[in-house]
């Protein structure tokens, strides 16, 4: 067993291991690092796939982002830490896992099939996938849709602040907008004046 | 000797296959969160190992644009989260259910 084969079993035990830790911990607090651990070590195999790029990008996006975002959540609502699966539907757990090996088996058989050979060098091919290749490829064949994530990422952000935001009980509400805050206001007039 | 790329690719549907069942298993919307979040990365390293299979870094140019989604998805599905939290004061998922028939 070559160095580079045993390497990736080690890493890809630890993912696999944290990825089962994610969906059996009790505690969400628990899932959540396990799910931080799953993060750090696909970013590892990334770099053994030649895509470094991806592998910053994946700790800084994934493990600095959206895991602290999550702690965050875990941290306002509580570890609610009773899971209230058996007590409603105790069929759901056994069919829940019969469909994932399933998945599995479906998945793996097409992986199964006949591979093509690596190609020589894609080290060479990819460069590394370093950021300078990454990056030109970004902004010279794929500029539109880089720019449509852009939006993509204004819209969520508008759209995460407006859910999130504290509804206004107290004070003076939103001004309704429309045919009936016009109408609202002509009566008021209406009333001044009389 | 490099890894060969379907061993790649069978790591990526295990880890897809777990959350796939985290997801069916689980009634915390926060872990089931979790989950699909663990789904997502299984596809980026499937695209990624392809992505070496051709030799084309088209691959990982995708893999970047569904890291840009996920992160939305996560600001998005979360802020849902707190809002009904704060309607419901619940994170079950099986009492969200004023849009199922």
């Amino acid at each position: 067993m070559s160095v580079s084969l045993l390497f990736f079993v080690l890493v890809g035990a630890v993912s696999l291991a944290a990825a089962f830790g994610v969906v059996m911990s009790r505690q969400p607090v628990h899932s959540a690092l396990f799910l931080l651990t799953n993060f750090a070590t696909l970013a590892v195999l990334y770099i053994t796939l030649e895509a470094q790029f991806l592998a910053a990008a994946q700790v800084i996006v994934y493990a600095g982002g959206i895991v602290i975002l999550i702690l965050f959540v875990i941290m306002l609502v509580g570890g609610d830490t009773n899971d209230f699966s058996a007590a409603q539907r105790i069929w759901s757990r056994t069919v829940g896992l019969a469909l994932g090996i399933i998945l599995l088996l479906a998945v793996s058989y097409s992986f199964l099939q006949r591979m093509m050979p690596l190609p020589d060098d894609p080290a060479l091919l990819l460069q590394g996938g370093a950021p300078q290749a990454v990056g030109s490829a970004l902004f010279t064949d794929y500029v539109l849709p880089f720019e449509l994530v852009a939006v993509l990422l204004l819209v969520a952000l508008i759209g995460a602040l407006v859910l999130g935001r504290q509804p206004e009980d107290e004070g003076p509400g939103i001004p309704s907008v429309g045919p009936t805050g016009l109408q609202d206001s002509a009566n008021a007039e209406v009333k001044a004046a009389e | 000797m490099m890894v060969p790329t379907s061993f790649y690719l069978i790591l990526g549907a295990l880890i897809f296959a777990v959350g796939a069942t985290g997801v069916l298993v689980r009634r915390n919307a926060l872990i089931i969160f979790m989950c699909v979040e663990m789904m997502l990365n299984s596809v980026n390293l499937t695209l990624i190992a392809l992505a070496r299979q051709w030799g084309n870094l088209e691959g990982q140019i995708f893999v970047f644009m569904i890291m840009a989604v996920a992160a939305a998805e996560v600001a998005v599905g979360l802020a849902i989260l707190i809002a009904n939290i704060r309607h419901r004061n619940s994170i079950n998922i099986d009492e969200i259910n004023l849009l199922k028939w």
